[in-house]
């Protein structure tokens, strides 16, 4: 069980080079997220420093760093989670698909049904399995029995828990294991069909078994959906990641493909980061 | 060493001696009391269960009272009783569950201090309106919930006071002098409603403070989790946080509703009746009260002994009430409780 982890990061590495490399190099490709000179403030404190980064479609993007280095910032800024901090605010562009979420007039709401979000501590509704998967369906206005029970077990499913909870769906959330409540919440952001995924330290809270099967499952739904993890596990960065960007102090160190990062870092600060010179 | 050892174990022995007997004093105290409560609880309950039991009977919960109230039952009192709580709840308890909420989910949670300090930093940011209305809507919430916590030290007569002069010679005269015609008196007066609404005010700061203290044990995880699935704030409050609230709301909603069910001073003077030998049929008919009918039946009655056993069966029925309300709240909240694990 504990030895198909190494052994998945080997098949996937080859099949990522290639896809990465081409995000890496190729000018024609349109990054999913276009991030240039981003700021970020709480209040009087800035956070981000101007932030340049591509995030390209149907990969996984790993940012590692430090505590307070700003990655977890970083990424709520992708669905404006932020907003609700009172006297947040981002200056400067993110644009998915070309157009800019800081732009006035920017349904937020619209924008967090494309960006779905799963969070360090799994946070499922104290409603049953059924009901947390629908959740995002119900305030999408749809009643439909038919389509509910579809989209509840394809998203079941794809989170790799259908099997799990098929025969007792209408049992209480809370009454899963952690790992699987963290699946439960990924099956909540997919039923919902965003493009993006942003995962807040997804597996930091869970048994390695339970790990593996969330890296398994981000390995998984790369190939449909664009993911962003923020992790402190720098294995984790490296099983799971086609690209992985260094965030320290507010500022993006350095940004490229998993492989270059993790064996050949440019910076003096990636190698002693990841070699655990610090951090 | 020994030097040192020596008095000290003197010292300490008899400290210790001293402690035993403290600590067993206390202990004997603290448990006196609570011998005491039970004993003047149970002198009560068991007076009224003893003398009170064997006057009530079908007759005396379903017939009106007789022969100046010395014979009969006490039917328009329990019902006037029933409709006033049910007119109360239904005016406090949205009332108060909703200021909580707004207080609670739609304004800051710091304090006007903070927020003005935010403010005065900001300056030539853009955005700077926002945190002043931030700042606004943060001293709107603090003298909102310090009016609350006056309110609930304000003593119930003097509600009893208020509702007379504001509902009866305010609301009531000013409706009368736009809808009825002349000499008529149908609101300017003591009725069911403007007694009701009075209580429904005693009752307010119980349900506002309950309800705020249940919203605060909602997780933020939970109000993230339904944003960052695209619901908008409204969405989040009506589907996560008042369900997963519920059972503190109903708590705080019963708690408020049986303190309003026993209190008589609010309505002396907004509706309660002598004595009526009609049931109350809308809510500008005056009504009969338990409480009100406890305090007439030992003060006014012509003869007290022949209305003693009466009184008896009135107070017992009161708190048999109020103790099956009791019941019924605590019911209710562990069954929704249940309902969410």
């Amino acid at each position: 069980m504990m030895t198909s982890t190494t052994d998945m990061a080997d098949r996937i590495r080859p099949a990522n080079t290639r896809a990465g490399h081409q995000a890496m190099t190729g000018t024609q490709t349109v990054p999913k997220i276009e991030v240039r000179g981003f700021d970020f403030y709480y209040s009087e404190n800035k956070v981000l420093h101007g932030i340049d980064l591509d995030i390209p479609e149907k990969q996984v993007s790993a940012l590692i760093g430090p505590s307070g280095c700003g990655k977890s910032t970083f990424l709520r800024s992708i669905n404006r989670m932020n907003d609700i901090i009172p006297g947040a605010r981002g200056e400067g562009r993110i644009a998915i698909d070309g157009k800019d979420l800081y732009a006035p007039g920017v349904d937020i709401v619209a924008l967090r049904r494309k960006v779905g979000m799963v969070f360090q501590k799994s946070n499922p509704f104290p409603k049953s399995i059924y009901e947390n998967v629908a959740y995002g369906l119900r305030i999408g206005g749809v009643r439909d029995k038919r389509i509910l029970d579809e989209v509840i077990e394809q998203s079941l499913r794809r989170a790799a828990l259908w099997d799990e909870v098929k025969d007792r769906q209408n049992a209480s959330a809370l009454a899963l294991s952690g790992g699987q409540q963290q699946r439960l919440c990924i099956a909540r952001a997919l039923a919902v069909d965003p493009d993006i995924l942003l995962m807040d330290e997804p597996a930091s809270a869970l048994d390695p078994i339970a790990t593996q099967k969330i890296e398994e499952l981000i390995y998984e739904l790369k190939e449909n959906y664009t993911i962003v993890i923020v992790t402190h596990n720098m294995q984790q960065a490296a099983r799971v990641s086609d690209r992985t960007a260094f965030f320290m102090l507010g500022k993006l160190i350095e940004v490229g493909e998993t492989n270059a990062i993790f064996m050949t870092p440019k910076e003096k600060l990636t190698e002693d980061y990841i070699t655990g010179r610090f951090g | 060493m020994s030097a040192f050892v020596e008095p000290r174990k003197r010292i300490s022995s008899t400290f210790r001696t001293n402690r035993r007997v403290v600590d067993g004093v206390s202990v004997g105290l603290l448990g006196l009391s609570v011998v005491v409560i039970l004993a003047i609880l149970l002198v009560i309950l068991g007076d009224v269960v003893f003398h009170g039991i064997s006057t009530v009977s079908w007759e005396f919960i379903t017939q009106a009272p007789r022969e100046g109230l010395t014979a009969g039952g006490i039917y328009p009192a329990i019902v006037g009783t029933a409709a006033l709580v049910i007119l109360m709840s239904v005016a406090a308890v949205p009332l108060g569950v909703a200021t909580a909420v707004y207080l609670h989910e739609y304004t800051p949670a710091e304090g006007p201090r903070l927020a003005l300090a935010r403010y005065k930093v900001s300056k030539g940011r853009p955005g700077r309106i926002k945190l002043l209305l931030r700042f606004l809507s943060a001293v709107l919430a603090t003298s909102a919930r310090s009016a609350v916590a006056n309110l609930a030290g304000v003593p119930s007569i003097v509600f009893g006071l208020f509702g007379l002069g504001f509902f009866i010679q305010f609301i009531g005269r000013g409706i009368d002098r736009a809808t009825q015609a002349p000499g008529e008196v149908v609101w300017n007066q003591g009725s069911l409603i403007w007694a009701a609404l009075t209580l429904a005010l005693l009752t307010l700061p119980t349900v506002i403070v309950a309800t705020e203290e249940a919203l605060r044990t909602v997780p933020p995880e939970q109000r993230e989790a339904s944003l960052a699935l695209g619901a908008t704030q409204w969405e989040t409050i009506r589907r996560v946080v008042l369900p997963a609230s519920l059972p503190g709301i109903l708590t705080g909603g019963i708690l408020g509703i049986s303190r309003g069910a026993g209190e008589v001073a609010p309505i002396l003077f907004t509706g309660a009746a002598y004595y009526l030998p009609y049931l109350p049929q809308k809510i500008t008919d005056q009504f009969m009260h338990l409480g009100y009918h406890v305090y007439i039946l030992s003060t006014q009655s012509p003869d007290v002994e022949a209305t003693k056993p009466l009184l008896y069966g009135t107070v017992f029925v009161l708190l048999a009430l109020t103790f099956i309300l009791n019941l019924a709240g605590v019911l209710l909240r562990s069954r929704t409780r249940s309902k969410l694990r």
